[in-house]
């Protein structure tokens, strides 16, 4: 079982914000469809199979309010402001929506990054003279890990049938067989930038794109796996302390 | 010292508090953050055994006299070396300073190793007060908060000269182990705080000091070990690590092990309980018995020897702080190490 099969259904939709109009349910569900695109960053998940989603609601006004909690009050602010912005913007986007308000809670910032990211102040402008440019660099850095922790969730099952290092260098993306995980990371790779076709080399630098040389695979597939091996512990410290500061939540296992 | 199955081990707990969260230590203003804080650490205990889980109330201020039994009596430890974290912006007496630790240690000789701490922002009169600190009760060691507030400010790093003249006092003073702690925010903000580089460029400019990244780099583990494996002077600190995963998530404890050991190998990795988060007793009993699952996922990784674990729960940090090992504690040498050691070095 995966561990998205094992969520709970979407928050049930409620009234609308100040309750001004009745509750719009099929909106609400496409809201939270919306939001299984929004990533945290360092964990390369979606915040809706993470539970960072505490509520969402919209009206029969197009009026949505997301709430997003996080699993201590001091999760690092960058990131938080990352999954808010985003989350602002997938939701403004849809078709029927004409406002939204995305509410983190329980944060030590909450109230900065809520204003901020309402205002569409940009980060540095929510934190200022505490912060010295935007976000891009520190997301494209996490995407090039999450390329990494990816790399290794294809590879594996691959070492395992007895392919060869050497082999696996020569493969290119569409030899890899076709799975979920090789679809996600063909998506990581190309929001970089990086070379994402069937043609391209399966093991890439992350940083420049270019393909892996034989004598460096094995050190490469070495940092592939401990990337996801750090990514992978952190998922569950985070899950593990969601569970403890919200008991409701339901215990979620990663995989 | 604990025994098992015919085993002695001296165990050294790298990373201990002696701390005061209580409300009437929150700075007016600032209790907002220091609930946050000890509230934060009081879910990190969730991640132990349920029977080890103290009340929010036991855990905000807790008594010496828990603190010895829980560490000496029933936690198997030998020696504990004390972590000061002082953040005086929300903590009116500090949350866990070197005084409080220190005023403990004078009544328990033997049992405690004090670390001093310093925050490179302190400038001319941190200095001196390093220096105090170190002449007064001997400090071997720091741990640094990189992510501690400071007024306006959020956190440094150590690539700065300010912290270059810190590192350059430690290294007149003799203290040689450098213990950092990485926290979720720093300046400037939209950088990673918790990224090592700036570990692993002061490790390469002292390399007479030795660096011990606490929590084994969590949440960066990746950008650590890969940094660990090229400077000779960097160490791993455990807690959090085992007390964090062993119980909740034993295997990804077992990937993360697998991982310490490849990149870093036995002699770098350093057990810390990081009480009063986790207790001490379940985490060394449990890594005594613990060992690689021997299912296929695991079969990249080799298995944790005996020796290995009497290095980490002890050995490693009593050579790093220069701790007498009661004899038959340490481990045999093989004859050609002992014929050196036996020798004089000066003739």
């Amino acid at each position: 079982m995966t561990a998205a099969a094992a969520l709970p259904p979407p928050p049930p939709p409620r009234g609308g914000p100040g309750g001004r109009a009745a509750p719009h349910l099929a909106l609400a569900h496409t809201v939270w469809a919306a939001l299984g695109e929004v990533r945290d960053p360092e964990l390369d998940e979606p915040v809706t199979e993470l539970g960072f989603v505490a509520e969402c609601r919209a009206d029969g006004a197009g009026g949505v309010t997301v709430q997003l909690r996080l699993p201590t009050y001091f999760c690092a602010p960058n990131f938080a402001y990352l999954m808010v912005a985003d989350a602002h913007d997938v939701v403004a986007a849809l078709p029927g929506v004409s406002s939204v308000r995305v509410e983190l809670t329980d944060h030590f910032a909450s109230a900065v990054i809520n204003e901020g990211v309402a205002a569409r102040s940009g980060f540095v402008g929510s934190f200022p003279g505490a912060a010295e440019s935007e976000l891009d660099g520190l997301r494209a850095d996490f995407l090039r890990k999450a390329v990494l922790a990816g790399t290794d969730r294809v590879c594996r099952p691959l070492l395992a049938v007895g392919r060869s290092l050497a082999e696996l260098g020569a493969l290119t993306l569409g030899d890899a067989p076709a799975t979920p995980d090789r679809e996600r990371l063909r998506a990581r790779r190309a929001e970089l930038g990086l070379p994402s076709g069937d043609g391209d080399p399966l093991l890439i630098d992350p940083g420049t794109g270019a393909a892996v040389d034989v004598d460096a695979v094995p050190l490469a597939l070495r940092r592939a796996r401990l990337t996801r091996v750090s990514v992978d512990a952190n998922s569950s410290v985070c899950r593990g302390l969601l569970a403890e500061r919200y008991p409701q939540t339901p215990r979620q296992e990663a995989k | 010292m604990y025994e098992k199955d015919g085993e002695r081990y001296f165990v050294v707990d790298g990373h201990t508090h002696f701390w005061d969260a209580s409300p009437a230590n929150w700075v007016p203003g600032q209790e907002q953050y220091a609930k946050g804080w000890i509230e934060c650490f009081h879910a990190y205990q969730g991640l132990g055994p349920p029977e080890t889980h103290w009340s929010l109330e036991d855990f905000q201020k807790y008594s010496e006299e828990r603190m010895m039994r829980d560490l000496f009596e029933d936690g198997h430890v030998d020696v504990a070396i004390f972590q000061p974290t002082y953040l005086k912006q929300w903590y009116t007496n500090g949350f866990n300073t070197t005084e409080t630790n220190a005023a403990l240690a004078a009544k328990h000789p033997g049992k405690f190793v004090v670390n001093a701490s310093w925050d490179p922002r302190a400038g001319d009169e941190g200095l001196e007060e390093l220096e105090a600190k170190v002449e007064r009760w001997g400090c071997k060691g720091v741990k640094l908060y990189t992510a501690e507030w400071r007024g306006e400010s959020r956190g440094w790093n150590l690539k700065s000269p300010e912290s270059a003249r810190y590192l350059e006092k430690c290294q007149e003073l003799g203290v040689k182990n450098i213990h950092v702690h990485k926290g979720p925010t720093i300046w400037p903000l939209d950088k990673d705080a918790f990224d090592v580089s700036d570990v692993d460029y002061a490790a390469t400019n002292f390399p007479e000091l030795n660096f011990i990244v606490e929590h084994v780099g969590l949440p960066r583990i990746e950008d650590f070990c890969f940094m660990a494996t090229q400077e000779p002077n960097v160490y791993a600190g455990l807690a959090v690590a085992v007390g964090g995963l062993m119980h909740a998530r034993p295997r990804f404890f077992a990937k993360v092990m697998g991982e310490l050991m490849f990149w870093l190998g036995e002699d770098k990795l350093i057990f810390g309980a990081d009480y009063a988060i986790w207790e001490p007793r379940w985490q060394v009993e449990g890594f005594v018995d613990w060992n690689m699952p021997s299912d296929p996922e695991f079969s990249d990784y080799a298995p944790l020897s005996v020796q290995a674990k009497k290095k980490i729960l002890g050995l490693n940090a009593a050579r790093l702080y220069d701790l007498e090992v009661p004899s038959g504690l340490d481990i045999a040498k093989a004859p050609e190490d002992t014929a050196t050691l036996t020798e004089p070095v000066t003739a």
